[in-house]
């Protein structure tokens, strides 16, 4: 018997279900009661029950894409803090090959770089690699930091969400899986992004968000026009008072 | 007002001798109205609000009568102190503490000995209820500051910490709820105040995972019998109760719909 | 935590990330922040008193998201030695480890010394308390009156809000009388009197940052400055209380531009104290 709909938000140690259920993500078994682990959102698919939280840690998994910052350079790698309970190792190995290089030449601390996860082992010592593409060193932008969770909310089905804004901006957008965003662009562009970004974060978990987005767009940028437009007509006027 | 004379953080069971209560183990559901008006089994007012503070992972405010206290937690993050680390699950850490403006008498800042117990009881406290093995070689960090002490304070404390646990995003298999009962002026009765605490014959606090009944701290002292201690466990367990909703609306109220 | 008593523990600094360091020089030299405030401009400001009624005064204070709890309680003690006829000012302050990631817990570290010796530097030199009155029987008996700060969370700023947050609980202090029979002092506590007070000091900080001065640097801002200094001014513009931070140098004119901003700012900041 389900005890919530889908959607709901519910607590750690709720009971969500009892009977012949199956426990999901952010969800555990005690005896044939389904609870939730978590704080978030209830996803029931057929038999199948999951909570999809609010609010976690990124988890490093291979195959994840991810934005990080040089903490510390050792011997032979790179520490990164990719904004998770476990900091990411580089080897030197990835980026000179067999030759011995300074490392610090490469990246040091304070960078921020793309990476990917290459491995994760049983205890959670993190692997990252630079090969691929796109990968590598950012230069200039910003970062933007939001919750782990959001990411997929934020990339939007097939890209759908993200496009959208990076088109309308016409900024650089990367998001790292980890939470964290890289934007370049002009300046007014890039807090435009940051603004839309933050609130894609604060209403993730409510229903048409991507029209809402587009709306919110279009009037951040008519605003713009309109300031771009006032300089420029000051700017005349100026001129015109200067001869 | 009397003062006690034992420092609780020392000793666990003293014996308090009031003269005038010898009517032992036959006194229940008493109807006498306490110091503040409340009912034997009626709870001080109590409010709590989740996600309060900007830098912390997730964090509660807690009022219970005029007490006033702050949790905020951290993790899981990494661990720096290796020879902590454990190698297939989080450890959970806690610190409690009083603001020196939080009691009648000044409090010098830094842990006291009862402070020090109190941290350690409400890391036990929270342990069960915290899937540590998602986490393994990390830590997760709690903090409590009681702004103001009003009785019944780690209570409070272990209360809000659970909010700011969930509030933190950390897997749990429930969220623990604290409460005390005891016995003053003669009745078995829920919630203490501080005057109770200081003037009464029994205090009882505990800590309750409400889904499966599971206590996670259980302290005494005073004096009780058997059948007293049994109505006061109940009267606490049932306070717990209470409490537990409390906290569930906290965080549904923090997402607001 | 038990096992780091007595040990004195340096705060972990946070790597600020290359890109954020650039990010912030080039806006702040366009004249913008982050944020999108003015260069001198505060982020929004939030003041209760009388929250903690077992402190005799009490504020909680709000710069953005910088908060502190601050608590005034008094107590009877003896006068310094040095000065015999008037009452003292102990100021301390908590930077607990729930306000920022990278707080440890422990004894005061550098930061939280400096940050009660500046507050307590602009409060006293301020003349917030009428020392003077808060002697009971001089030489031997005067109020002392315990200034607790508590920093529960950091976002940028700490001295402001610290100095902002003591004086509104100072202002809401209430101590109670005191008479003297013979060689004794009587404490009456159901008769509470406001704390004597004298002046109404006030602290703004700005930050050096690409060669500007910005007003109530961010937690980057913060992290990022190359210098800082913080000005305390009486409400007659009359200064009471300085202090540069940072490990870079300020020139003579960044000085005196500072004390013409904090002249301004503090005015502004005086608008958020509570009417009695």
């Amino acid at each position: 018997m389900l005890l919530i709909e889908d959607k709901q938000i519910v607590v750690p140690g709720e009971i969500l279900a009892e009977g012949d259920f199956h426990s999901g993500r952010g969800t555990f078994k005690d005896a044939d009661k389904v609870c939730s682990s978590l704080v978030g959102l209830v996803a029931v698919r057929d038999k199948k029950i999951s909570v999809i939280p609010l609010q976690s840690k990124y988890i490093p998994k291979r195959g994840d894409v991810v934005i990080g910052k040089i903490s510390d350079i050792r011997f032979s790698m790179w520490n990164l803090d990719i904004n998770s309970p476990y900091s990411g190792i580089l080897p030197a190995a990835e980026v000179f090959g067999k030759e011995k290089r300074e490392l610090n030449k490469a990246f040091d601390v304070g960078d921020v770089l793309f990476l990917r996860v290459v491995d994760v082992d049983e205890v959670k010592k993190v692997k990252l690699g630079l090969k691929g593409r796109g990968l590598g060193k950012f230069r200039g932008g910003i970062l933007i930091h939001i919750t782990p969770t959001k990411v997929p909310r934020l990339i939007g089905k097939k890209g759908s969400m993200i496009n959208m804004i990076k088109d309308q901006t016409k900024c650089e957008v990367v998001v790292g899986q980890n939470g964290v965003v890289w934007v370049k662009g002009k300046p007014e562009m890039e807090r435009m992004v940051q603004k839309v970004i933050k609130t894609i974060e604060e209403e993730a978990h409510t229903s048409g968000l991507t029209d809402r987005i587009k709306n919110m767009l279009l009037e951040l940028l008519g605003e713009n026009t309109e300031k771009t437009d006032k300089t420029s007509k000051e700017e005349d006027f100026e001129e015109k008072l200067i001869q | 007002m009397k003062k006690n004379s034992f420092n609780r953080g020392d000793i666990i069971l003293t014996s308090k001798l009031i003269g005038n209560s010898n009517k032992g183990s036959l006194i229940t559901s008493g109807t006498k109205k306490r110091p503040d008006g409340r009912a034997f089994d009626e709870m001080r007012p109590l409010k709590i609000e989740a996600g309060v503070l900007e830098r912390a992972d997730g964090s509660a405010y807690l009022e219970i009568g005029d007490n006033k206290v702050l949790a905020a937690v951290y993790g899981p993050r990494e661990l720096h102190v290796r020879r902590l680390l454990k190698p297939n699950m989080a450890i959970l850490r806690c610190r409690y503490n009083m603001a020196p403006f939080s009691v009648e008498d000044r409090k010098r800042p830094g842990p006291d000995r009862r402070s020090v117990e109190i941290s350690k009881i409400t890391t036990e406290a929270l342990n069960p209820s915290v899937f540590l093995e998602k986490f393994p070689r990390s830590t997760i960090d709690i903090f409590i500051e009681v702004l103001q002490a009003e009785g019944g304070t780690r209570c409070a404390g272990i209360t809000a910490a659970s909010v700011a646990l969930a509030d933190a995003g950390i897997p749990m298999k429930d969220m623990v709820a604290a409460c005390a009962a005891g016995k003053s002026d003669g009745q078995v009765i829920m919630d203490l105040s501080e005057w109770e605490d200081k003037e009464g014959e029994a205090d009882l606090p505990i800590a309750l995972m409400p889904r499966t009944g599971d206590i996670t701290l259980l302290q005494m002292d005073g004096h009780l019998t058997s059948d007293e201690f049994q109505e006061a466990l109940d009267l606490a367990i049932k306070g717990c109760q209470i409490i537990s909703e409390e906290q569930k609306n906290a965080i549904k109220n923090r997402y607001g719909d | 935590m038990p096992s780091r008593i007595g040990t004195v523990i340096k705060m972990v600094q946070s790597i600020v990330p290359q890109i954020i360091k650039e990010s912030v020089v080039n806006l702040i030299q366009k004249g913008e922040r982050a944020d999108g405030r003015g260069l001198d401009q505060y982020r929004e400001i939030s003041l209760e008193t009388g929250i903690i009624k077992k402190a005799e005064g009490s504020a909680r204070v709000k710069i953005g998201n910088t908060q502190i709890v601050v608590g005034a309680k008094p107590q009877i003690g003896e006068p310094f030695p040095d000065t015999p006829n008037v009452g003292v000012l102990i100021t301390n302050s908590e930077l607990l480890p729930m306000a920022a990631p990278n707080f440890e817990a422990g004894p005061p570290n550098e930061t939280s010394v400096e940050l009660a010796r500046v507050t307590d530097r602009c409060i006293r030199e301020g003349e917030v308390l009428d020392l003077e009155k808060l002697v009971i029987i001089p030489g031997k008996k005067a109020w002392m009156i315990f200034l607790d700060l508590h920093i529960v969370d950091y976002d940028g700023n700490l001295i402001d809000a610290a100095v902002l947050g003591s004086l509104a609980a100072l202002l809401n202090t209430k101590i109670p009388s005191t008479t003297i029979e013979g060689d004794e002092v009587v404490i009456d506590y159901e008769k509470m009197v406001p704390i004597p007070i004298k002046e109404q000091p006030l602290m703004c900080t700005l930050a050096k940052i690409g060669g500007e001065l910005v007003a109530d640097p961010s937690l980057e801002e913060d992290d990022v400055l190359d210098a800082r200094i913080s000005v305390g001014l009486r409400a007659d513009g009359s200064i009471c209380a300085m202090q540069k931070g940072g490990s870079a140098p300020l020139t003579r004119e960044e000085i005196l531009k500072s004390i013409e901003i904090a002249q301004e700012k503090t005015k502004e900041l005086r608008k958020s104290i509570p009417k009695a």
